[in-house]
């Protein structure tokens, strides 16, 4: 059920005023449960979230605490039961389930911890996908496709499988796949846990150069510490709430001295 | 995006060569036993074609073509009396016991053509001369009645013009081979002369199996026939007529059609198990792609659309494979001449009608998974 939120908390009012002053990821009041009767089990409660333009955000805290289930619901891949969603200005609960598709289709680039590559495709038709689903022609999409492997130090590689590459080389296909169609959000799950140290702060670099870009806005749940010095600003979650929210200048003193 | 459906498909061999076996099998089992089954039901009419005959003049209760029920001689001029009727001949036909050069007995069908004019004499004979049949003791033997398996038995060799059987302990000699249509219980033709025939049969007191009729020039066979039958009280049916009737009787009264339809649908059956499973399979392996694709912003129907282009095209080629199969049974068998078979275009249709369906249930166990797939599956690991 996607109903407006009736709770009344401060957290909200303070969502409000940064989505005011930065626009892009507002989610206010946002309730989510699994299950019902016995196994009832609440994944977000009354969470309140938000995220500006130009900034490379993490969501991080311990395994089931929700921070998937908020990845899903800012995603529109999920429905919540309660609250309110809006991604740069477009109210996720106002929006039939078909245009929240169509808003995702255009607006949305994803990558997934395990990458999800269509294994039978080649690297170009991977990539081409997001393209072809946005109703663009199979030349121009592989095209583009082939470009944005380019970007991502593929050359050459086009009609490689999967398969054919390492973990490092997979990712880096997915986020050409997640930015070809040029997305304003950027979704990321655990984008660096697969992979090399290297091969991690490489893909970080990528992505917070995506993020800087204007209009755009990249969210990454993560467990990797590694990729604590890249963030803006990171969310920490625990048990379904919002526990904290640090600063960019407050990672990079704590990875400092942690290192 | 239906181009990398295609590609999905075709890139998980083991499922695609799977699914692609499991519909020539189901497609091979349907058009091939149906096939045989359209076979088996145009030689319980073959008679007609061999004889081509516009009207068949039959006591009132004969209801098929390979049924006798004797006429009175007498008979043979009520016909010719009727209004409209151009000519009518007596036809004898009966299956008598003929014995091969190595005294081995054979069953034959014997058909007596009239004397004067042989009508309804064979098509298509491949040596002799049909008015041979004139002279006395005098035969004329399908190609199936030549061969060194039936009357040509003791010869190690086919009959040849001038070799003599008998039939009833009377001398047959040939003076022909022709070629026929198979009878449906698989006796081999020998034509003779009506006088010929009864002398060849058993003594009866009522010889005259049926009447062939032709209906005056401009005047339709269905209204001779009717005519006939309204004012001889005998039944006379025209070919289409009695054809149905027929096939008619063979549904009615054998097991031919449902021991086939049987094995008709199991072909469908097995496609829908085999192809539903191994699809099935196909979709929940795929699911994290399918999943995939339905975060990246794939809807519902393009996702379905995609799943029954899949499965339609294994479709179209596993019924393509059946039919090539089918064909290569059906060619062999029309080599031979032994094996019944006919593919008949309506029927082909109807099959691959079914294996469409096949494929669309199979689709539709997946459509329905993919329909309920939440997208942010591929969230979790």
């Amino acid at each position: 059920m996607r109903s407006p939120s009736s709770l009344t908390r401060s957290a909200a009012v303070m969502a409000q005023e940064v989505t005011d002053v930065l626009g892009a990821i507002v989610v206010r009041g946002v309730v989510k449960a699994f299950g019902s009767g016995d196994v009832w089990t609440p994944a977000l409660k009354g969470i309140d979230f938000s995220a500006a333009e130009g900034e490379l955000h993490l969501v991080v805290g311990p395994s089931g605490c929700g921070k998937t289930t908020l990845l899903s619901v800012v995603a529109g891949t999920l429905d919540w039961d309660q609250g309110e969603v809006s991604v740069f200005g477009a109210a996720f609960n106002e929006m039939p389930r078909g245009k929240v598709t169509a808003f995702r289709r255009q607006n949305i680039g994803f990558i997934f911890q395990q990458f999800n590559l269509i294994p039978t495709l080649t690297l170009i038709e991977n990539v081409s996908v997001p393209l072809l689903l946005n109703g663009m022609g199979r030349q121009a999409a592989e095209s583009k496709a082939l470009e944005w492997l380019v970007k991502v130090g593929l050359e050459g590689s086009g009609l490689k499988r999967p398969s054919q590459l390492s973990g490092g080389q997979q990712q880096r296909v997915a986020i050409a796949r997640a930015l070809v169609h040029e997305p304003r959000l950027l979704i990321c799950d655990e984008p660096t846990s697969a992979l090399d140290s290297t091969t991690g702060h490489q893909i970080m670099e990528l992505l917070a150069a995506v993020a800087r870009a204007p209009g755009r806005c990249v969210i990454i749940v993560t467990h990797d510490p590694r990729t604590y010095s890249y963030a803006d600003r990171m969310t920490l979650m625990e048990d379904g709430r919002v526990i904290e929210v640090k600063s960019g200048e407050v990672l990079r003193t704590f990875v400092g001295a942690t290192h | 995006m239906y181009l990398i459906a295609l590609k999905m498909l075709l890139g998980d061999r083991a499922k695609y060569f799977m699914l692609v076996g499991g519909l020539t099998f189901s497609s091979l089992l349907m058009t091939q036993q149906n096939g045989v089954f359209q076979g088996l039901l145009s030689w319980t009419t073959s008679h007609m074609r061999n004889m081509r005959a516009s009207i068949w003049v039959v006591e009132s209760r004969v209801e098929q073509v390979n049924e006798t029920k004797a006429l009175r001689d007498t008979d043979l001029n009520r016909v010719r009396s009727v209004e409209g009727v151009d000519f009518a001949v007596p036809l004898f036909q009966g299956v008598m016991k003929a014995r091969a050069p190595d005294g081995s007995d054979k069953q034959v069908q014997l058909i007596g053509l009239h004397g004067g004019t042989l009508f309804g004499r064979p098509t298509a004979m491949l040596e002799g001369d049909i008015s041979q049949l004139r002279v006395a003791n005098s035969v004329v033997v399908d190609e199936l009645a030549a061969d060194p398996s039936r009357l040509g038995a003791g010869l190690g060799r086919r009959l040849r013009l001038g070799d003599t059987f008998e039939i009833n302990d009377r001398e047959a000699r040939v003076v022909g081979i022709c070629r026929t249509d198979r009878h449906f219980f698989g006796y081999p033709y020998v034509f003779t002369s009506y006088d010929q025939a009864i002398q060849y049969a058993p003594r009866q007191r009522k010889m005259l199996s049926m009447i062939l009729a032709e209906p005056k020039a401009g005047l339709s066979a269905e209204e001779v026939a009717r005519r006939i039958s309204t004012e001889t009280g005998m039944k006379a049916y025209t070919v289409p007529e009695f054809e149905r009737s027929t096939i008619d009787w063979v549904w009615r009264n054998t097991g031919i059609p449902s021991s086939f339809m049987t094995t008709i649908i199991l072909g469908f059956l097995v496609g829908v198990a085999v192809c539903g499973q191994t699809f099935y399979s196909f979709v929940l392996e795929n699911l994290k792609n399918l999943g995939a694709l339905k975060a990246m912003g794939a809807s519902n129907g393009l996702l379905a659309g995609m799943l029954l282009l899949q499965a339609m095209t294994v479709g179209v080629i596993g019924f393509g494979m059946g039919l090539g199969l089918t064909a290569v049974f059906g060619i062999i068998g029309a080599q031979k001449g032994s094996l019944p078979f006919k593919m008949v275009p309506l029927h082909l249709l109807q099959s691959f009608g079914a294996v469409l369906i096949i494929c669309v249930l199979a689709a539709l166990f997946g459509i329905r998974k993919v329909a309920r797939l939440e997208p942010a599956i591929v969230f979790r690991g």
